[in-house]
């Protein structure tokens, strides 16, 4: 343990701490719902804690739309901000290190070491970019079933994902029913409204008309079409957060003491836009964006069902916790109950809470005393199983 | 385990499918799984109950009965029990109509206003009766509609519910001559088994 300058010890006690991710490289085919096939790929993958000594203590984290491997702790001491989930993973947290073997990865199709649209085709030696096989959530849980097999894991104490990530924790409950004890579902959905797709639509619209686009081949043009993936990121922003936590957090607070008459940035919340728009487009791949709002778009279960999610729900073996969150308007409470009522009405084991939160689809991330607690109650249930 | 935790479980048969309405911390419904093998859900609208009930290992669904029970099938559970519940709730009569259109049978416990300290308390002190089954201030109770064993039987009767057991007793369900005699003056709280 280090002291930091302003006195904290780095890493903080109840952190993962430093770690690492590491590369599994496959070979074996992965046949895709679209029909192609990937060959070689490789997925970005990150562990907490020990896997016990008969592999029954691994909880799979799923990651959502911009989400990747890096869910918990730190990559170095200075300035890197922790995992996008290290509220809730760690000693002494709902998924706790002490207890779990934790795995995240990036999704294929990722931008952050996994096999995507931005990797080298190795029949061409160009990046894939646009010819990057359009995925599905399905098949995202056929490579992490692989790579599960790799870690010697025949069968999760859960898996555990928000939103998109839900969505996985979902399908995987349907197309491997044995191989999960227990699916914590938090403010995801069974499938996305026509709203939800709209919105998914605006983005991709955005990155593209971006000139720089280039049809998908920006890579090799040596350019990144960041006005649409930033225009793409503000709109996604807008409706992760709720009217109340924006009016809280800017009101209408200008930038300087005065309107300008003009059409720059006038008020504090279309500067903190423009900021996140820029600082994602500087980090997310284009590609990948479309990829990821395209598996969103296609998850619904109960399709072949003729639209049954009760048959549909059928194989499911795990016990659930769904969680939604009040002001989420994205992925509302209606969304999670929908998936609740289909699973009672199929006699599957599921409990279900509905936290009191301002925070809209982002309370997902976000620590709340109640969400923590009903959590936290729940994986140490898990772990009482497996331990 | 509450006295009329007993009764309850005595009266749900065996591996039977049970929707307990404001479980509280779930001990009612972990009782019946680990001695009746039944299935089922509570269903409970308090943050640190639902908690509880998670801790347990028992099955709870967020959820405010003063919204009906729509999500639920007609006939998908054999029991639906609700312990000291329904006098909390706005619409009594259409929570019953919902706990039998759900249910094959249904269990209800409530306090019985028509006890005798009550009317005591109420004729002699002129003021709302306060007692270990009505521990609150008048003006800060969730019992928003108290009643008698005689309102509910004349509610049952009147929505053609059959009344199929009773139990009467005192604040501990401990069984007496006098409730048993005289059970809406003597009585303090009832178990009600109703089916139609």
């Amino acid at each position: 343990m280090i002291a930091s300058s302003n006195g904290d010890t780095f890493p903080p006690d109840n952190s993962v701490g430093l770690v690492k991710p590491e590369i599994c490289q496959f070979n074996q085919p992965l046949k895709l719902a679209s029909g192609s096939v990937l060959h070689d790929w490789q997925l970005m993958v990150e562990t907490y804690g020990e896997l016990n000594a008969d592999a029954s203590n691994a909880v799979l984290i799923c990651h959502a739309l911009s989400g990747n491997h890096h869910a918990a702790g730190y990559h170095s001491e200075e300035g890197s901000k922790p995992g996008w989930w290290d509220a809730y993973i760690g000693p002494g947290k709902p998924i706790d290190t002490r207890h779990f073997f934790v795995v995240a990865l990036n999704n294929l199709g990722g931008c952050h070491g996994s096999t995507g649209p931005s990797s080298l085709d190795p029949a061409t030696g160009q990046p894939f970019g646009p010819d990057f096989p359009v995925l599905t959530v399905g098949d995202w849980v056929d490579s992490q079933a692989l790579l599960a097999d790799r870690l010697g894991i025949q069968q999760w104490a859960a898996v555990v994902g928000g939103s998109l990530g839900g969505m996985q924790v979902l399908e995987w409950s349907l197309r491997y029913p044995q191989r999960l004890r227990h699916a914590v579902v938090v403010a995801s959905s069974p499938k996305l409204s026509a709203q939800n797709i709209a919105f998914n639509e605006v983005a991709r619209q955005a990155i593209m008309s971006d000139p720089e686009f280039r049809d998908g081949r920006y890579q090799e043009a040596e350019v990144i079409p960041r006005h649409g993936v930033a225009l793409a990121r503000m709109v996604g922003h807008i409706t992760y957060l709720s009217e109340h936590s924006m009016g809280e957090k800017f009101g209408r607070d200008l930038r300087t003491d005065k309107l300008n008459y003009g059409f720059g940035v006038d008020f504090e919340v279309e500067s903190y836009l423009r900021y996140q728009g820029k600082s994602f487009s500087e980090r997310f791949d284009a590609n990948t964006y479309l990829l990821m709002t395209k598996a969103l778009d296609y998850f619904d279960p109960a399709k072949a069902f003729d639209g049954n999610l009760i048959k549909a729900l059928e194989p499911i073996q795990c016990r659930f916790l769904v969680v939604s969150f009040s002001t989420d308007w994205r992925f509302s409470p209606r969304h999670s109950e929908e998936l609740v009522n289909a699973l009672t009405a199929a006699q599957k084991r599921v409990s279900y809470a509905r936290i009191k939160s301002p925070h809209g689809h982002d309370a997902f991330l976000i620590p709340d005393e109640r969400y923590e607690a009903v959590f936290t109650a729940y994986m140490q249930r898990v772990a009482g199983e497996v331990n | 385990m509450r006295q009329d935790l007993t009764i309850i479980a005595n009266w749900v048969k065996p591996k039977s499918r049970v929707l307990d309405l404001a479980c509280g911390d779930g001990e009612l419904l972990h009782y019946l799984e680990e001695h009746k093998s039944v299935t089922g859900y509570g269903l409970e609208i308090d943050a640190e109950q639902i908690t509880a009930c998670i801790a347990r290992g028992v099955d709870v669904l967020e959820q405010d009965l003063n919204r009906g029970l729509s999500n639920f099938a007609n006939s998908s559970y054999d029991t639906v029990i609700m312990t000291q519940a329904l006098q909390v709730l706005r619409r009594q009569d259409l929570a019953l109509e919902e706990m039998l259109r759900v249910g094959q049978e249904a269990i209800v416990t409530f306090p019985n206003f028509a006890h005798w300290t009550n009317r005591f308390y109420l004729s002699w002190k002129g003021q709302m009766p306060m007692s270990k089954t009505l521990p609150h201030q008048w003006y800060d109770t969730p019992n928003i509609h108290l009643f008698t064993f005689k309102d509910f039987e004349a509610l049952c009767h009147e929505k053609g519910i059959k009344i199929l057991d009773r139990t009467v007793g005192d604040f501990a369900y401990k069984s007496h001559w006098k409730a048993r005699l005289l059970p809406n003056l003597f009585g303090e709280v009832a178990i009600y088994r109703i089916g139609r």
